[in-house]
């Protein structure tokens, strides 16, 4: 189905889903995302990589902090931005998100960073929009959210090295409405991991999950056994209104990570959130600020693997796919 | 008056299994006779219609045309969805009562089928509301429906949510001697879904409908059914295990039937793995274990008719992210197409398959159609067999574009439809 997210000549076109893409495609994305590590190093945090581009963001749900991340990806990339936010009353017609793009279009726009509500929103804009214009998810629905996947596995790259083979991975929590999920399963597996678990309580689990290639836990301490990585995500409060949980704290008592929990996995291991985290709720204060912690690495190296989809799909001369590397 | 015949073709009236090379003597709108010209018949040789090389049977008959008149005219009217439904071969259809206003008043049931007759096209026989404005609360006034015209009770697609006034309407039904015609689908489970509950829903982050929420329905309809005495129809199966509660049912010798769309029969939700909004129907596409449990039903009896679910749509409804989408298919032009695909895939009996799509319905709906019988209105559809053509925007009669076997190959093709002995389309160029 990801076809669209890839020109004819295997390279970048739009950056959609993790699902479908190639793994040396992802090494490629890694590899880059190191290379502008050093540029958030320097005294100008400049690159002119995409100089005289213009990069909208269109977030039709609420979000600071990945909208951030994707702006302060594409300035210092030197590329133009525009940041278009939309409540979602105003366009619950397709129609409207059309003719929206055709606006955007308008303005010469090269790329719109979409965040949506709905699921496929991102595909069903890439298959309306002109050649010219690249799409990258920034989110959509229960779906994927590609390129915070991707910054896990560099994050996860970073500590535990390039080579994926050895490694088992949890992650735990509400899976069902989870795009972060989705992408890093997809991510993992294409990556070449040993093992990739998730853990939750069974109203918080998709239907037939195993399909995705990973095993099935509904206990979190026989789940983060022996495991090198522990992903947390976020429980959304709304998620207590509902019939799927009885309450904040029984799912902490059950689910939250604390460092009691925290016994049975690998002495090296590392535990990672997608932010923004909930203490108390998913994971205790002295989990999330110990040692084992890397969640505010996982900020700024956000914004290294957004510069380098956008310059991959953008300025590719001087990243061609490196097809003999995998 | 003179009659006319068609002549030389291969008549199957799959109501009596006839299977014959025959000429059919038409007099009056109605069928004269079958094989010998009957005494006293002159026959017009310039009405005369030869149908050397095609099979001559009974006009289809369709158990769900959303027409979109009134309340969604942009979509499809009256005229152009029953001249539509004429140009497929359909000569009776059936309209759920999901109008705007909804079908229940006698008087939007009496303008509906007001403006069907003055488009003299396909015979339309319109279903009525079970409840007042289809919101499960009020019962619709059935008596005064039925004399209106309406052939049949339902609620369409709005589940009953309050199982003592569902109760109560299977009871009035039963005592107006009306068959309700129910779509499964358990009120709250997978409410907000939009596509089959498994592995594609999860892979695609949609929020899934799982086969519980239709099992679930046809169990509590086949319970209430036992304490009302009402007589059944189950629209849109999409499960294997409903189809084998259907079955037991039966077994139990309830007045029960079943009916499947034709887009259950071809597609599964791998169809959806792309956001494919064409393919976003309710219930929704399930697995291909589902489907050919469905072909199976049908081999087997448990599920009598194939419908064409028909529900046209303007193209800005299927042009949004896929939950967004309105569901529905416009499957009018494809019930004889895809119907005879089936044949050549499963290798079925040609008239046991056209049964499925003429007298089955029309017993369904208790109408004297779908048969080549003398004396019966002359509802006729003749189709060349050996016809190939492929679905395209261009030839599609429907005011909706919207399907997914665009671009199918497809072998038969109506050449001719007949209604009361009048020919209301034909594909030859004379």
């Amino acid at each position: 189905m990801n076809n669209i997210q890839l020109h004819d000549n295997g390279r970048l076109r739009h950056f959609i889903g993790i699902e479908g893409l190639p793994r040396h495609l992802l090494v490629d994305i890694l590899d880059n995302a190191e290379s502008f590590i050093s540029v958030a190093d320097k005294q100008v945090k400049k690159a002119p990589l995409l100089r005289g581009k213009t990069i909208a963001n269109l977030f039709f749900e609420p979000s600071t902090r990945t909208r951030n991340t994707f702006e302060l990806a594409a300035k210092r990339l030197s590329a133009d931005t525009l940041n278009v936010n939309i409540s979602m009353s105003a366009t619950t017609k397709g129609e409207t998100l059309i003719d929206m793009l055709r606006n955007m279009e308008a303005m010469q726009c090269d790329m719109f960073v979409i965040r949506h509500g709905e699921s496929g929103a991102p595909f069903f804009m890439a298959q309306h929009v002109a050649p010219h214009v690249s799409i990258i998810n920034a989110g959509d629905g229960w779906h994927e959210h590609p390129t915070q996947g991707m910054l896990d596995m560099f994050t996860i790259r970073q500590h535990k090295g390039a080579d994926f083979s050895a490694l088992k991975v949890a992650i735990v929590g509400d899976i069902l409405h989870s795009r972060v999920a989705r992408s890093q399963i997809h991510a993992l597996t294409t990556l070449g991991a040993a093992e990739v678990r998730v853990i939750a309580p069974k109203t918080l689990m998709p239907t037939n999950v195993e399909s995705l290639g990973v095993h099935v836990y509904d206990r979190l301490k026989k789940g983060l056994e022996d495991v090198d990585v522990v992903i947390m995500l976020r429980l959304q409060k709304e998620r207590m209104q509902g019939a799927l949980l009885p309450s904040q704290h029984e799912y902490f008592q059950y689910y939250g990570l604390t460092n009691e929990k925290l016994e049975v996995v690998k002495p090296d291991a590392i535990v990672m959130h997608p932010g923004p985290i909930n203490r108390g709720v998913e994971i205790d204060s002295e989990v999330a600020d110990g040692d084992r912690s890397v969640i505010l690495e996982q900020v700024s190296n956000g914004i290294a693997v957004r510069m380098a989809v956008m310059s991959m799909i953008l300025a590719p001369k001087t990243n061609e796919p490196k097809k003999d590397k995998h | 008056m003179a009659g006319f015949s068609i002549t030389g073709g291969r008549v199957i009236d799959p109501a009596t299994g006839l299977d014959a090379i025959a000429d059919v003597h038409i007099q009056d709108g109605k069928i004269a006779a079958i094989g010998e010209l009957p005494e006293g018949f002159t026959a017009d040789a310039e009405m005369s219609i030869d149908a050397t090389g095609q099979v001559v049977c009974p006009g289809l008959v369709d158990l769900s045309v959303r027409l979109r008149e009134p309340g969604a005219e942009h979509k499809g009217t009256i005229v152009s969805e029953t001249r539509a439904a004429a140009s497929a071969g359909i000569t009776s259809l059936c309209c759920p009562p999901d109008t705007d206003p909804a079908i229940d008043t006698p008087a939007v049931a009496e303008l509906l089928q007001q403006r069907a007759t003055n488009a003299g096209m396909t015979k339309v026989y319109p279903l009525a509301a079970l409840t007042v404005g289809l919101k499960g609360q009020h019962l619709a006034e059935m008596g005064d429906l039925k004399e209106a015209g309406c052939i049949g009770v339902s609620n369409a697609m709005m589940p009953v949510e309050n199982t003592e006034v569902l109760r109560h309407a299977m009871e009035y039904a039963a005592n107006c001697d009306l068959t309700l015609f129910v779509q499964p689908q358990e009120p709250f489970l997978g409410r907000k879904g939009c596509a089959h509950e498994g592995a594609v829903s999860t892979r695609l982050g949609l929020a899934g409908i799982p086969e519980a929420a239709e099992t679930i329905a046809v169990s509590r309809i086949i319970f209430l059914m036992e304490i009302t005495g009402v007589k059944v129809h189950f629209c849109r199966l999409s499960t294997a295990r409903a189809v084998d509660m259907v079955q037991e049912a039966q077994a139990r010798s309830l007045p029960v039937s079943a009916d499947v769309s034709t887009h259950h029969l071809f597609l599964t939700d791998m169809d959806i793995l792309d956001y494919d909004a064409q393919c976003h129907v309710m219930p929704p596409l399930r697995s291909q274990r589902d489907k050919d449990a469905l072909r199976q039903g049908l081999a087997s009896e448990a599920i009598h008719a194939i419908c064409s679910d028909h529900q046209p749509h303007e193209p800005d409804a299927k042009l949004s992210p896929f939950a967004m989408t309105d569901q529905g298919i416009s499957g009018i032009d494809t019930l004889l197409p895809l119907t005879l695909r089936l044949v050549e895939e499963k290798g079925w009996d040609l008239s046991k398959a056209l049964g499925m799509v003429t007298y089955k319905p029309a017993d369904i709906l208790g109408l004297p159609a779908g048969r080549l019988r003398v004396g019966d209105d002359a509802d006729i559809c003749i189709f060349d067999p050996a016809s190939h053509w492929q679905l395209t925007e261009n030839n599609i009669r429907s005011v909706g574009l919207n399907t997914p076997f665009l671009n199918w190959d497809f072998t038969g093709r109506v050449s001719y439809t007949l209604i009361n002995g009048k020919v209301v389309h034909t594909s030859i160029n004379n």
